[in-house]
């Protein structure tokens, strides 16, 4: 994975001396709040219901087990034990004080992590897919364009007041992971008919209150053309994207105001006229970070054969780990969504644990999913049961990816200051109704997704089933929508009708399972056969 | 008008009130204009060549409008003086440089020494932008 060099050291540490000279600033009074904040939301700190949140940048979700050590050691020096993983493949901590966040960055920054624009109206942490260098699918690996986008867009001083918060997501392969079209920007590495290696933008997705997928706006940019198109795409937004609303000031209102069209006609102009500013880092900075994402030292002739007769292990196997494109090793996830769990939140215990079993099953290295999982992405098929055995003791051997306990939360009213509802507890509801493994075997692959409010930070839009919390004449009260979808078949959830009671949403998404069992044909997912059938029978099973 | 605080050319300072941009084709010897973050910078293309001073107006430090601006001008040629006005804080005095300003009309006076310490805080910089520094990749690769 990539190393800073002393450039990119010298950046971070400057960023804490930085955030450590305003924070002083800020307490000595010579500074307003509301001047301190935009400077805070930058460093990742937010002011939360009962005290500040810390969130830490995992740029495109890749760890070191070095670094992940971190992670749990900063949960009990400065938190309250936990970390929680959000859906931007980045880890938040809830409970922290803000004269103590300018010694967090510090301890950060020793490992090569920081909290950089992790908030705030800027680019966000770059994200990609979490089986990134693993996957069979992929045309290469997204991860070196990612750390690309990520140091042109560290302190872009053009680009540190937009409209509203922006995000970049980078994949290479054709099964979409990473949610890319529900992004400001998504890319797609491919290949065009040459045989040269170029960029696919989607401009302007997004979830929030006004649930977008990004059109395509140019099929193929150059390599040597990446920072430069991105800088036109960013500066049309920066200039045109609306400032009078901030619900309408994600670049998603823009495009679809004027069109996917007149978009890209005013990026092909920005764009014609940057290319000949110079901005663009040569193709050898790419050659240079290219080689930091090689393969580890796979052994050769691997055996490729698992001992399934442990029927719990193998249970764990089927619904956790996924094909490896080297022969003898699969792609292990870990899940942080036990039973009754609250969804993406690991104990520091844990989290050292994880980093332990990074460092001895995969070559040292991480991954944060968006769905708030772990990943182990190179282990040989030999060491699974070890890995699985020492996971099972620790509670992180739920077999149950992808599978309706393996729930997306926002953190909710039990946290969040933006929120109407509590998510948290829906989601242990649920996972708790659906406990039994043979239960949640039948409805198999189903993803449920909650959010607490219309910010959509729980990705509600694009569940299967989808769960939005809101406040009803001072109630929380439960929108219940179905069909929604990431990846390369992109789809919106569609609202069922009248929202539910905490207990009687958990009760419909059984009703919507059960019309689901009733209905399905063959192999389907619950999703083929919404699809196949439409909202008709759902609607008939929750409100007749 | 508020006050010129901070200033980094040496030419003499330009004492013309400056112009609204939507006023510029009548006003024709004006050496002096406004520019509000709702307007197109690229509107004074056609006079850059007897403009000396550009007044860049922030009403709010959140709106990040007249970076751009500032970059389109200074991208287009423009050598004459580019002033930040309004709400212009100490911790984007350093972004402001970077996007071309080489002067600052804060509308409240801001702190010498923090001033200082936070226009010479970065010694290096990820991108090429509009004031000739050398990115941190430029100098990998020389």
């Amino acid at each position: 994975m990539y190393k800073y060099d002393q450039y990119d050291q010298a950046m971070v540490d400057t960023r804490v001396a930085e955030f450590r000279d305003q924070t002083a600033r800020r307490i000595a009074g010579k500074m307003t709040e509301d001047q301190f904040k935009p400077l805070r939301l930058q460093n990742g700190l937010y002011l939360q219901l009962h005290a500040y949140m810390l969130r830490v940048a995992v740029p495109y979700g890749t760890l070191s087990s070095a670094q992940m050590r971190v992670l749990g050691d900063i949960a009990d020096k400065y938190d309250r034990g936990y970390g929680h993983f959000t859906t931007r493949q980045n880890i938040q901590y809830n409970w922290i004080k803000l004269d103590e966040a300018p010694d967090i960055l510090a301890d950060l920054a020793k490992v090569e992590m920081h909290a950089i624009q992790t908030s705030g109206n800027c680019i966000r942490n770059i994200s990609s897919d979490q089986y990134a260098g693993a996957a069979a699918d992929e045309l290469v690996d997204p991860r070196p364009y990612a750390e690309l986008l990520r140091q042109w867009s560290s302190f872009h001083p053009e680009f540190l007041a937009l409209p509203r918060k922006f995000k970049i997501a980078v994949i290479a392969s054709d099964t979409d992971r990473a949610a890319m079209r529900l992004h400001d920007i998504g890319i797609q590495i491919v290949r065009n008919s040459a045989g040269e290696l170029g960029c696919a933008f989607y401009v302007g997705g997004g979830m929030g209150r006004t649930p977008m997928i990004a059109p395509l706006i140019r099929d193929f940019v150059p390599l040597d053309q990446l920072i430069t198109y991105s800088e036109a795409c960013l500066r049309v937004y920066n200039r045109y994207g609306r400032r009078d609303n901030k619900y309408k000031a994600r670049i998603k209102i823009l495009v679809h105001e004027i069109g996917k069209e007149e978009y890209s006609r005013q990026v092909e102009e920005e764009f014609a006229h940057l290319l000949a500013q110079g901005i663009e880092p040569p193709i050898a900075e790419l050659e240079r970070i290219i080689p930091y994402f090689a393969d580890p030292a796979y052994e050769a002739g691997a055996s490729d054969t698992l001992d399934r007769s442990d029927p719990d292990f193998a249970l764990w196997v089927d619904h956790n780990c996924h094909a490896h494109k080297q022969p003898g090793y699969m792609i292990a996830t870990i899940s942080l969504k036990p039973v009754g769990g609250i969804p993406g939140d690991a104990s520091a215990d844990q989290i050292r644990l994880m980093a332990d079993l990074g460092r001895d099953y995969s070559f040292d290295e991480l991954r944060v999913t968006h769905a708030q999982n772990i990943v182990l992405p190179h282990v040989r098929k030999a060491d699974l049961h070890a890995l699985w055995q020492a996971l099972d003791a620790a509670g992180l051997g739920t077999p149950n990816l992808d599978a309706i306990g393996d729930i997306i939360a926002c953190p909710g009213l039990d946290y969040c200051s933006l929120a109407n509802a509590r998510s948290i507890p829906i989601a242990q509801k649920i996972s708790e109704r659906f406990a039994a493994q043979d239960r949640s075997d039948r409805i198999g692959e189903l993803k449920l997704k909650i959010s607490g409010c219309i910010n959509a930070c729980g990705h509600h839009h694009a569940g299967h089933i989808g769960i939005l919390g809101v406040d009803r004449k001072g109630t929380e009260n439960y929108q219940l929508s179905l069909g929604g979808c990431e990846g390369a078949d992109t789809s919106l959830g569609q609202i069922t009708g009248p929202g539910f009671s905490e207990d009687g949403v958990v009760d419909a998404v059984e009703k919507v399972t059960d019309v689901y069992l009733a209905n399905k044909q063959g192999e389907e997912r619950f999703l083929d056969t919404y699809r196949r059938i439409g909202m008709a029978p759902f609607k008939e099973a929750l409100y007749d | 008008m508020t006050e010129v605080q901070l200033r980094f050319r040496d030419d003499a300072p330009v004492n013309d009130p400056a112009l609204p941009l939507g006023s510029l084709s009548e006003a024709s010897n004006a050496a002096a204009v406004r520019i509000e973050p709702g307007e197109d910078a690229r509107a004074l293309l056609p006079h850059l060549d007897r403009i000396k001073l550009v007044e860049i107006s922030f009403p709010a430090f959140t709106d990040g409008r007249g970076y751009s601006s500032a970059r389109i001008l200074r991208e287009a040629g423009y050598t004459g003086e580019l002033r930040a006005c309004g709400d212009v804080l100490v911790d984007q005095l350093g972004l402001m440089r970077r996007c071309g300003f080489d002067s600052f009309a804060p509308a409240a006076p801001l702190d010498v020494a923090d001033a200082e310490v936070a226009l010479s805080r970065w010694a290096d910089v990820y991108q090429a932008a509009a004031d000739g520094r050398a990115p941190i990749w430029k100098k990998r690769h020389g």
